[in-house]
């Protein structure tokens, strides 16, 4: 099979690869890179599930083809984590029981992070809209949408 | 009062409890917020194959012959497995329990019995060459009338699904074909009721839709073992299955889970594994078998769909005297878990109510459709929804709140149950209360001060008398045995254990394989 060869910023560091002619972004960084932290869950667009952020914005990483990030900077939740320490998202999610099976919680992290990134104190309907293209099965997204309004106020809990 | 055995679980846990109310940290969770919990598709093994199934695109259809010729040399195939591959390719998943006959194959061989079954699988360096040879197989069909329908299924001359079951019903005890539950008699019950009050109710069947779906990773160990990893809900019983299947003994088998991406009972049916195993043994690899998301809506099952009739007859004063049920669960085209969930519906009959008369017959029925599985409360969800609806219309034709209704057919401690046992620990009446107070829904005073635990037993633990009736012909009522013995069959099986009072006796011990048990339905008594 035909390979191509692909460079692009993985989570701050260069990377560079070869991949399969056609495979996506989702499989490249599962298979070529080894990280994990983007989860297969449909490969069609209708989960979030592999949900990665591509020049700061949120992609499917089951839609992207791997060429296309050429030379871009690609961040997934093995980057989120400021060397030992939790993003406060992640430990906003941890205290608020936001994740069950923990499956789509990469990519509601990714997601949630896309948005604070650009609105750093957003409203709950803008919360739930930033979180409208991932499925979670299992906590009911309360909890969810809960944990990025406190990560965004900064722990504290706001009305 | 919940009693822990001191005795035998002495370092299990401080009676003391404090919990309630505390938060405590989960010990998976810094895992789920870092990425770093491990899926079975987490896994990454040196000169990993994939293997991808070919599946049927009819419902019914006779298989006339399939030519893998092309296939076999199409780039990047390592393997083509059929169904004469398998070691042992029927099986049911509770013939580890002894119940029900084994009648899925791994990969079908004569016929298709439902969209989406699988019929030849196909292992390949890439999930692209995988695919690629799969389009190459050719199939000659011969499509045969299929059923979707379950009251149609049982009509005579309807299509016969699955010949394990000639009359598209499982087969219960050897004999009946179906669950039934006779307490009092509900014609009598009828005949001087008030009101009666007939209705159908009929589900739709529920895909689990978990995020991650199902699949396996398979690899050859030392000492002819195979590590599996797998997102199973059941381990052990996959670990089972797959010993049965392939016909060697369960510790061939390292299987490693836990970690799960969502399972609501769409886990438990030992899906991959079977094939991913026998994969890595014909090729020496580690093989990953690993459902796309339409294989899981199509080939995992969902939760049957369940066509319910009730009939009730209550008094003018919101007594209900006699409750009638007919229901037919879809099984789709094989048993998977659905017999059982047969009989924790007709268990839970007549919902937590104290009823006279009742009586049920619930039927497991085989139709061309996905086989149904296990989901959330399967057996019971549907037929809950079912009653409850049913009780709301009964109070509306009453003209009684249907809170107070609720209550006032409530079961209450030393109540005599329909199964004949004796109702303790009962709490719908407080449930009630409590859900009334938070909803702010008024109760009357009289209502408010009831309770479980007062004006239950005396004549409302009597069993009225129940007419009999004609036992079904047929062979003599035995305990099923499955063909998974590997002792050869005895002729003459023991005659099944004189069920015992309290307390019940530990389940016979099986001459093959350690049973497990599902709950205590199965395993204490059987009739
Ligand atoms: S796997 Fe990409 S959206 Fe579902
Ligand atoms: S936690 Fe299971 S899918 Fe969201």
């Amino acid at each position: 099979m035909t390979k191509t060869a692909l460079q692009f910023r993985h989570n701050g560091r260069d990377v560079a690869l070869f991949v399969d002619g056609g495979v996506n972004l989702l499989v490249a960084l599962r298979e070529s890179i080894g990280d994990m932290t983007p989860k297969f869950g449909c490969g069609q667009g209708g989960c979030g599930a592999c949900s990665v952020l591509i020049d700061g914005e949120l992609h499917l990483s089951c839609l992207t083809l791997a060429e296309t990030v050429n030379g871009r900077a690609v961040e997934t939740l093995d980057g989120l984590k400021d060397g030992p320490n939790l993003h406060p998202l992640q430990r906003a999610f941890m205290e608020q029981f936001a994740a069950q099976c923990g499956y789509c919680t990469p990519g509601m992290l990714m997601a949630a992070k896309a948005l604070l990134d650009r609105n750093p104190s957003p409203s709950r309907a803008e919360v739930i809209e930033a979180i409208s293209g991932n499925i979670c099965r299992c906590t009911g997204y309360e909890p969810i949408i809960n944990a990025v309004l406190a990560a965004a106020s900064g722990g504290r809990a706001r009305a | 009062m919940l009693e822990l055995r001191k005795d035998i679980f002495a370092d299990e846990r401080d009676d003391n409890l404090k919990e309630i109310g505390r938060g405590t940290q989960r010990q998976d969770m810094l895992g789920h917020v870092t990425g770093t919990s491990t899926y079975f598709d987490d896994h990454k093994l040196q000169g990993m194959l994939h293997l991808k199934v070919l599946r049927s695109p009819h419902a019914h259809a006779r298989l006339r012959r399939i030519d893998t010729m092309e296939a076999e040399r199409s780039a990047g195939v390592r393997r083509i497995i059929r169904g004469a591959d398998v070691p042992r390719n029927l099986n049911t998943l509770l013939s580890l329990i002894n119940f029900g006959k084994d009648d899925e194959p791994s990969l079908a061989v004569d016929k298709v019995r439902y969209k989406g079954e699988p019929i030849v699988a196909v292992v390949a360096d890439s999930p692209r060459e995988a695919y690629e040879a799969i389009a190459k197989v050719r199939v000659d069909y011969e499509p045969l009338p299929a059923v979707f329908d379950v009251e149609g299924a049982l009509k005579p001359g309807a299509p016969v699904v699955n010949e394990t079951y000639p009359k598209n019903t499982f087969v219960y005890h050897d004999v009946y074909d179906h669950q039934k539950l006779r307490f009092g008699d509900v014609e009598r019950g009828f005949a001087e009721a008030d009101h009666v009050l007939e209705q159908h109710y009929q589900m739709s069947p529920i895909e689990h839709a978990p995020t991650e779906t199902n699949g396996s990773i398979a690899a050859p160990d030392t000492n002819g073992r195979y590590v599996v990893y797998t997102s199973t809900q059941a381990l052990f019983f996959s670990l089972d299955t797959c010993a049965k299947i392939l016909d060697v003994p369960s510790n061939t088998f390292h299987f490693i889970g836990g970690t799960v991406g969502g399972g609501f009972g769409g886990k438990v049916d030992t899906l991959t594994e079977p094939l991913a195993i026998l994969g890595a043994m014909l090729t020496g690899r580690p093989v990953r078998y690993q459902l796309g998301r339409e294989e899981e809506m199509q080939f995992g099952s969902p939760r049957g769909a369940e066509r319910i009739y009730i009939k009730d007859g209550v008094m003018r004063d919101g007594r209900i005297v006699a409750r009638k049920i007919r229901a037919y669960f879809d099984s789709g085209a094989y048993t998977r878990l659905s017999s059982y969930a047969v009989v924790k519906c007709v268990a839970h009959l007549p919902g937590p109510y104290t009823i006279p008369n009742v009586h049920g017959d619930v039927y497991c029925v085989f139709t061309n459709r996905t086989p149904a599985t296990a989901m959330r409360g399967f057996g019971v969800t549907a037929m809950d929804f079912a009653l409850e609806c049913q009780m709301d219309k009964l109070a509306h034709l009453v003209g009684i709140d249907p809170m107070e209704f609720r209550i006032l057919n409530a079961y209450r401690d030393g109540d005599m149950k329909a199964h004949r046992r004796e109702a303790k620990n009962t709490a719908l009446i407080e449930c009630v209360q409590v859900a009334a107070e938070k909803a702010k829904w008024p109760l009357r005073e009289e209502m408010r001060r009831m309770s479980s635990r007062k004006d239950g037993g005396g004549s409302r633990a009597a069993v009225s008398p129940t007419p009999l009736e004609p036992a079904p012909q047929g062979a003599a009522v035995s305990q099923q045995r499955t063909t998974y013995d590997r002792a050869p069959p005895a002729t003459i099986q023991p005659p099944p254990p004189t069920p015992t009072p309290s307390p019940p006796r530990p389940p016979a011990p099986s001459p093959s394989h350690g049973a497990t048990r599902f709950s205590s339905v199965f395993g204490t008594r059987r009739r």
